[in-house]
């Protein structure tokens, strides 16, 4: 008994190292920033605290009723659905080339794909930002080629979005492409092998095999992407500024501009909370429809 | 126990040679932005020969991150001793009562003298009739032009008042026909050109004490619809994306005209190419019609202020002294191109000779502040451009846009109004 005892409290003393500084860098913050959602901090509190004031859920409400919340709100899920779903796809039609018997080079290929991953953002933006340009840019020249006339991509609030979209998913696809060649190296070689002994057509071989047997890899690539997706910022941010007509304006832009442009720091936290609580709802739905569809 | 007695004998070492020194140096920290930390440090240099017994550390922040590490200097209390602060931050700061008042300083000056300064740019540093900052270098907007372009259309000078720069502004549309080409270039992501012309035709701004938009009263309306027009009947550009280099679309005509700031003139004078060197120049805002021309400006720039946690007030005061000089501000003008605030400087030949900067001296006799509240900045930043923007791409008329923007101005000012209730 006492040496069950003294194990566990080993267990502590090397574990305290980690558990202080996740309580002081993170618990810590993350109350004082859930308190702070319920005062009025602003840049006149910063002078003189006595000027904040516990202000209840006024933050929450006046947030329900911001129409610009509701925008970024549309916006965020805008990128969300759009783009997670299309990042997967593309990322998992990558990795299958890549992972196919038929390619060549695969490790140059794979490097290709990877290194937009590991450039800079504000790098990578300003490029596309000159590939968008509605007279000089590239995409509009090649578009003109095939005959279509080229719209201002980051100038139109309807094409704003997909542009962001098409920018983020090219820079991002080459990481869940590395998982997924992960994941279809995982899969016993001989399950194809008996599918071939049956005359199953590759899309069957696909269909019934690789996408079963991938499920717990796109269950994880799909909760990785939707979280990400949903602090969507540098993009806008180095690209749009939110713009044009706030068509490109997410949640944590939002959250930015009100706390560190403005100095709203109840409002902001208020924000950051209520994109907190959507990301977790959205979360465990996906973790429950897996779990169903695999019963 | 090595470690201690190691410790104790490097502090005494230490103390030896502090004591040794006798008078010590003191050293005042000074914050600049962008390229004016590199160019002042040459005037510091000769500050410091001058005053051997004060060192000066000058740290450049560079603009896009100086109002964030101000704030959290001054909430983490490592404030500098002097800091040169943008002229419409300066409410800000004063409301976090974190600025020295600087009157009776000025009042003992040889070298300071409230004469010598455009009385608008000064004014912007008073707050509740208490001055908190000595202007620095100066500001404000003026109107760039195609001299050749408005010829064409039928102008040798440039537009005097509202009617003139819409007549003109039509004319050079005509002149282009179908072409994809413009009069006129107002950015919605710049509110500069909204406020000043609300200020030419008389409007408040703000009301009740600055706790109020009053962004749809009648003045504000007639400037706003004015210059909504200009989109309208497509004599400016809305799409902001078209003009991603501002010196390109003035080289080539696509547009003809563009209010904008001193920084441009260098700039101009640079990337414009070589052919197009006499074909444009500078002239003061047109007036409201019927007001004497020129019209009214903005009152921006720089100032240098102190911070209450300044340790040295004595020798902080000397060095702002030393930057006022006369000769300081011709020598930094020479070094930056930032435009002196010291109305006596002009008279050096560097500034009389160069034929763009005397729209700018001219308009500096007619610049006028914004409403000094700290909120102004998210007022302008966030609102007036969403809002200018809005009614630009019609998507709210003018009425709504300007509605829509005094709800949300009041809403911002909703604290400012608390505050004060309580007083």
């Amino acid at each position: 008994m006492n040496k069950h005892r003294r194990k566990i409290s080993a267990a502590y003393f090397f574990l305290a190292p980690a558990m202080i500084t996740i309580f002081i860098f993170f618990l810590l913050p993350v109350l004082a920033a859930f308190l702070m959602s319920f005062t009025d901090f602003d840049i006149y509190s910063l002078g003189n605290i006595s000027l904040a004031q516990f202000v209840g859920f006024r933050n929450y409400i006046e947030i329900f009723r911001d129409s610009l919340f509701w925008i970024a709100l549309k916006n965020t899920f805008y990128f969300v659905i759009v783009g997670g779903p299309l990042s997967i796809v593309v990322s998992l039609g990558a990795a299958l080339l890549i992972n196919s018997k038929l390619i060549k080079f695969k490790g140059l290929f794979r490097l290709i794909y990877f290194t937009p991953v590991v450039t800079t953002l504000v790098a990578v933006s300003i490029l596309w930002r000159f590939i968008y340009h509605p007279r000089f840019g590239i995409l509009n020249y090649v578009l003109s080629l095939i005959g279509i006339h080229g719209v201002d991509w980051l100038g139109d609030p309807h094409w704003a979005m997909p542009a962001i979209i098409l920018m983020a998913v090219w820079k991002n696809f080459g990481y869940n492409m590395i998982i997924f060649i992960a994941g279809l190296q995982n899969i016993p070689e001989d399950l194809y092998e008996a599918a071939d002994i049956e005359g199953a057509s590759a899309w069957r071989q696909f269909k019934d095999i690789t996408l079963p047997m991938l499920a717990p890899t796109t269950l994880f690539v799909g909760i990785i992407t939707m979280i990400g997706y949903f602090q969507l910022f540098a993009e806008p941010y180095v690209m749009t500024q939110g713009g044009p007509l706030n068509s490109t304006l997410s949640i944590v832009l939002y959250m930015y501009q009100e706390g560190f442009r403005w100095w709203n720091m109840g409002y902001s936290a208020a924000l950051a909370f209520i994109l907190f609580f959507i990301i977790l709802v959205v979360s465990l739905i996906q973790l429950r429809l897996q779990r169903e569809s695999s019963v | 126990m090595i470690i201690p007695i190691f410790l104790s004998v490097v502090i005494c070492l230490l103390n030896l040679s502090c004591s040794g020194n006798g008078n010590k140096k003191i050293t005042i920290e000074f914050w600049t932005m962008g390229a004016e930390a590199e160019h002042v440090q040459k005037l510091t240099k000769e500050f410091e020969k001058l005053n051997p017994n004060i060192i000066i550390k000058v740290q450049a922040i560079p603009w896009t991150a100086a109002h964030e590490k101000l704030i959290t200097a001054y909430a983490s209390e490592t404030t500098p001793d002097i800091v040169q602060m943008g002229n419409t931050w300066i409410p800000e700061f004063v409301a976090l009562n974190s600025l020295d008042s600087l009157d009776d300083l000025v009042a003992q000056s040889k070298t300071i003298n409230i004469k010598n300064y455009f009385p608008g740019i000064w004014q912007t540093n008073t707050i509740d009739g208490k001055l908190y900052g000595i202007p620095w270098y100066v500001d404000t907007r003026v109107l760039f032009y195609r001299t050749d372009i408005l010829k064409k259309a039928g102008y040798t000078s440039p537009p005097q008042n509202w009617s003139e720069l819409y007549d003109v502004s039509k004319k050079i549309k005509k002149m282009y026909g179908n072409q994809e080409k413009y009069s006129i270039f107002i950015p919605t992501n710049e509110w500069a050109p909204f406020i000043i012309f609300g200020l030419q035709a008389g409007a408040s701004l703000l009301k009740d004490n600055n706790t109020l938009g009053n962004f749809s009263d009648d003045k504000f309306q007639t400037a706003f619809k004015y210059l909504i027009r200009f989109y309208k009947e497509k004599l400016a550009p809305v799409e902001m994306t078209e003009v991603s280099n501002i010196y390109q679309a003035f080289s080539t005509g696509f547009f003809a005209m563009y209010i904008t700031g001193p920084w441009n003139v260098e700039e101009f004078k640079k990337r414009l190419p070589a052919n197009l060197r006499n074909d444009w120049m500078t002239a003061p805002l047109p007036a409201y019609d019927g007001n004497p021309y020129p019209g009214k400006s903005l009152a921006g720039g720089a100032s240098l202020a102190m911070f209450k946690s300044c340790k040295h007030k004595k020798e902080a005061w000397k060095l702002i002294e030393y930057l006022s000089k006369n000769s300081s501000q011709v020598e930094f003008y020479k070094l930056s191109t930032d435009l002196p605030a010291v109305i006596s400087a002009w008279q050096d030949s560097t500034l009389k000779e160069d034929k763009y900067l005397k729209a700018f001296y001219m308009q500096l006799q007619n610049v006028v502040p914004t409403p000094k509240v700290p909120e102004w900045e998210q007022i302008v930043f966030a609102k007036v451009q969403q809002y200018a923007e809005y009614a630009a791409r019609r998507k709210e008329t003018p009425e709504e846009a300007l509605k829509s923007l005094d709800s949300d101005v009041n809403k911002i000012l909703q604290k400012r109004r608390w505050i004060l209730s309580r007083k």
